[in-house]
């Protein structure tokens, strides 16, 4: 198996993007990051594009093969397709090009994910995105996303006395976080007590618990790690790629506190990149909402099982704090478009790890970990990425 | 079409209708024709086992922002009940006031309308939960 | 012996009280309370609908007594709130309590005595050898115009009953009915609400049906109210019931254990039955019933029966009571009753 590395980076500002559709996002960032590995676009051996609902929202399947179309390369008959795995569609395309280039099949692959979410009434999309759940024996119940993350909540609270102040922590960090990145679609500071009086969505979660509707995209371009750098002077290794699963309701898992597919894909990441938790210098979490980024943070080694609360109550999850968790804002304030969360993750991470995070960098990061789920992280996707 | 999905999973939801592993004894539910835990000793051989429709709250939260559907219900009451024979169960508790649910309440399944096609479409039918008084 | 082998109720929970309907219409809630007899009515939720009533009514049943669902011949379902105009209710009451496939079942509509139709149907296939247990229930989610005088009666409920020949612990001595056709209440095709012909529902066809089933039975039966411990009339309002019985000679004593409509409205094809179910709830062997139902339309079916022995070995207390569930009330504001009954005009509805 070959070294990976991703040599280009790019992605759209997250937002409202009224004026643009899913393939004018999509492309953009796509472009972005060709133009970032100093290659052009018909050099792409192939493509994997994440997005999670297109086919529900806008009617739109046969993604890949449009947005490559679009991006100027049907001429070019470069192989495109799309990956779902629901919030984790992003991860997952990542996984699936990170397979081909370290297998030798392919050299340059182009990893994007896009996601729009504003074309549809709010109430569609939360329909749609109800969908990562079991529509069958969840969503027909009257199961929202938010309601099982608002479950596993109650859960915690109850099992380890994690409190409601401690889980506002952490889209208070992920506001201060995105206060400081220009890309991100939230950047107004928020306070604890303001997340306690938002909005409730689905008790004890509020408004503030839960990120954003996003329109966005982001993509990356690998290579081998023998020639990245002919194209770059600041490589950035995939020294992990992990892919589980796990029961897809939360109904059917022995503990719904911890999940075992995140805690296999932490393990299996830490043996294939031969480090430990403390090896890590800062973390994208998926905090779709703050509980899952809480529960993540446990079951990824970095705090003892039930002590997530308290590790941000101490403002250890700020920049500056022991382990920074999503100094670019998170899905929670950076925002969330589901398809693109996974590769803007690791878009955010090559930023810093070159250095270039501005006001943001974590200092001296040289090892990070991407964890990003689909669903109530029924499917997780676990990537370490270091400079070389 | 939804007509062929609803009246498939009829027995199950009206009846809460799960399966029961032959080789370990485990009952799950929702049903599934394959036993995690015994694998190809289970396919094809698991049998269905009716639950008694007793359980406890196992988790639950107050919904305020509905799916597509539940607009009338609002707001209500999501658990997961952990059923006497063991699997537990996502289902709303109704007749309960969210101030009065907590974890370890005892409830029991009641038939309720879920939901409907349109209102020219078919009525979904199924269990949801009260508190077992 | 031919008769009851187990019966179930269900009323749902919410209940909204005369006063605060009367409050919306400007009425005075003491005239509708002291003239009719209406205190309170049962609502259903918005999950709630004639097969759901049904459907645990007759679970209800199921509990007391666990007979064998597959052994269930026949399931009749009485209402005139079905959920479908076309599509029955029974097939859903059928594949819930598990008595597919082998079973017939269909709807029934009479007014308020679609239930007892039901009742007299199932006995007449035990009777005659056809099944072994036939199902009859009575069940509504009825509803009056808003402002109309019925608004603060129509309401939600159903009872279930198996007939039976063994185990039985309310023999149907003998059933009888009168048929006219009075037009006293009716809702056409594709309406809402119904009408009705005001006081043309008093003498002519409440009181001119109810009486003659009853003075009849008596008659075929050689008996008299005294014969009685208890009877049920159908109760549209709590005053029609108590006029009838005080006509037929019969003391308030009598009639006041079966008398849920001051608390729980009428809840049409649950209406007399749910009484009989409560009165069955106290009985005790040798106890003899005149029970007689009404349906607009016009009709009355009338039973004679009598609690056997074999009540004393039966787990009433299986299932919750009707009084229980009387006590259980919760009670609603208007608005949220306009909630529950689907009576806002939601986004997207068109405007009219």
């Amino acid at each position: 198996m070959r070294d990976v590395a991703i040599i280009g980076i790019g992605q759209t500002k997250y937002g409202e993007h009224w004026k643009r559709s899913l393939r004018d996002l999509a492309v953009e960032a796509g472009l972005k990051a060709v133009e970032d590995a100093n290659i052009y676009a018909k050099e792409i051996d192939a493509i994997f594009g994440g997005n999670m609902a297109a086919g529900t929202v806008i009617g739109q399947d046969h993604l890949a093969t449009i947005i490559a179309d679009f991006a100027g390369l049907a001429e070019h008959n470069v192989p495109a397709v799309k990956v779902e795995a629901a919030c984790g569609s992003g991860g997952a395309a990542l996984h699936m090009g990170f397979m081909a280039v370290a297998s030798g099949l392919y050299d340059m692959v182009l990893v994007g994910g896009v996601e729009k979410m504003t074309d549809v009434p709010g109430e569609h999309m939360t329909d749609a995105l109800a969908s990562a759940a079991d529509r069958e024996w969840e969503v027909t119940f009257g199961a929202t996303f938010p309601s099982l993350g608002a479950m596993m909540a109650r859960r915690h609270m109850y099992e380890y006395g994690t409190t409601r102040e401690q889980l506002a922590m952490f889209p208070v960090v992920a506001h201060e976080n995105a206060s400081k990145n220009p890309m991100a679609q939230l950047r107004n500071r928020i306070t604890v007590e303001k997340v306690l009086n938002a909005p409730v969505i689905a008790d004890p979660l509020t408004l503030l618990d839960c990120s954003p509707i996003t329109d966005g995209a982001a993509a990356v371009v690998l290579a081998p790690m023998e020639v990245a750098r002919k194209y770059t002077d600041t490589p950035v290794k995939i020294s992990a790629s992990v892919a589980t699963t796990d029961y897809i309701s939360i109904h059917s898992r022995p503990s719904i506190t911890t999940v075992k597919a995140n805690v296999e894909a932490g393990r299996k990441a830490y043996r294939m990149a031969g480090v430990g938790p403390g090896d890590i210098d800062f973390v994208e979490l998926h905090d779709a909402f703050s509980i899952i980024s809480l529960i993540a943070l446990e079951d990824l080694g970095f705090v003892e099982k039930g002590q997530g609360g308290k590790f941000a109550e101490e403002g250890q999850i700020a920049l500056g704090g022991k382990l920074p968790v999503n100094p670019s804002g998170g899905l929670k304030a950076k925002g969330h478009p589901v398809g693109a969360t996974g590769v803007g993750q690791v878009v955010e991470t090559v930023i810093q790890l070159r250095g270039e995070a501005g006001e943001r960098q974590v200092d001296g990061a040289k090892r990070a970990l991407t964890h990003n789920v689909g669903g109530t992280a029924s499917s997780v996707f676990v990537h370490i990425l270091e400079v070389v | 079409m939804v007509v062929p999905r609803v009246w498939r999973e009829r027995v199950a939801r009206y009846r809460m209708v799960g399966k029961k592993c032959p080789a370990c004894g485990k009952v799950y539910f929702p049903p599934r024709d394959v036993c995690p835990t015994c694998h190809r000793e289970s396919y094809g051989k698991m049998e269905d086992v009716e639950l008694s429709g007793r359980g406890k709250v196992y988790s639950y939260t107050v919904v305020y922002q509905n799916v597509l559907g539940y607009e009338l219900q609002k707001p209500y009451i999501m658990a997961i009940v952990e059923m006497e024979e063991g699997p537990r169960v996502t289902g709303q508790i109704v007749d309960c006031r969210p101030e009065d649910v907590e974890i370890g309440m005892p409830v029991r399944a009641v038939f309720r309308r879920l939901g409907e096609e349109g209102k020219d479409g078919v009525i979904v039918y199924g269990y949801k939960f009260v508190p077992d008084l | 012996m031919v008769g009851i082998v187990t019966y179930g109720s269900y009323i749902p929970k919410y209940r909204i009280r005369t006063e605060e309907i009367a409050r919306v219409w400007g009425d005075n809630p003491e005239r509708v309370k002291k003239g009719l007899r209406l205190i309170s009515k049962s609502v259903p939720a918005p999950d709630e609908d004639t097969a759901t009533i049904a459907v645990e009514a007759a679970r209800n049943a199921l509990r007391r007594r666990r007979i064998d669902p597959q052994e269930i011949g026949a399931i009749f379902v009485g209402s005139e709130s079905h959920p479908y105009a076309v599509k029955p209710t029974a097939t859903i009451v059928a594949e819930a309590i598990g008595a597919t496939p082998f079973l017939t079942a269909a709807d029934l509509e009479f007014a308020c005595k679609a239930g007892t139709a039901g009742m007299q149907a199932v006995y007449g296939m035990v009777k005659a050898g056809m099944i072994k247990y036939g199902v009859a229930i009575g069940a509504d989610t009825s509803q009056g115009a808003p402002g109309d005088a019925l608004e603060y009666s129509a309401s939600a409920g159903g009872t279930a009953f198996v007939i039976g020949k063994e185990n039985v612990i309310a023999e149907i001595n003998h059933t009888l009915s009168v048929t006219t056709d009075t037009p006293d209440f009716w809702r056409r095709e594709g309406q809402m609400y119904p009408r009705h012909g005001g006081r043309f529902t008093g003498e002519p066809a409440y009181f001119y049906h109810v009486l003659t089933a009853a003075r009849k039975m008596m008659e075929v039966m050689g008996t008299e109210p005294k014969d009685y411990r208890w009877a049920v009339f159908h109760q549209p309002n709590g005053k029609f019931p108590l006029a009838a019985a005080k006509r037929l000679g019969f003391t308030e004593e009598q009639v006041k254990k079966g008398l849920v409509t001051p608390y729980i409205g009428n809840t049409y094809s649950g209406s007399m039955v749910t009484g009989l179910s409560a009165v069955l709830d106290h009985a005790e062997p040798g106890d003899r019933i005149l029970a007689v139902s009404f349906g607009s339309g016009a009709g009355s079916d009338a039973f004679d029966i009598t609690v056997t022995d074999e009540m004393a070995n039966y787990d009433r207390n299986a299932a919750p009571g009707v009084w229980d569930q009387i006590e259980r009330g919760e009670f609603i504001d208007y608005a949220l009753y306009v909630k529950f009954r689907k009576m806002l005009r939601m986004g997207g509805d068109p405007i009219a």
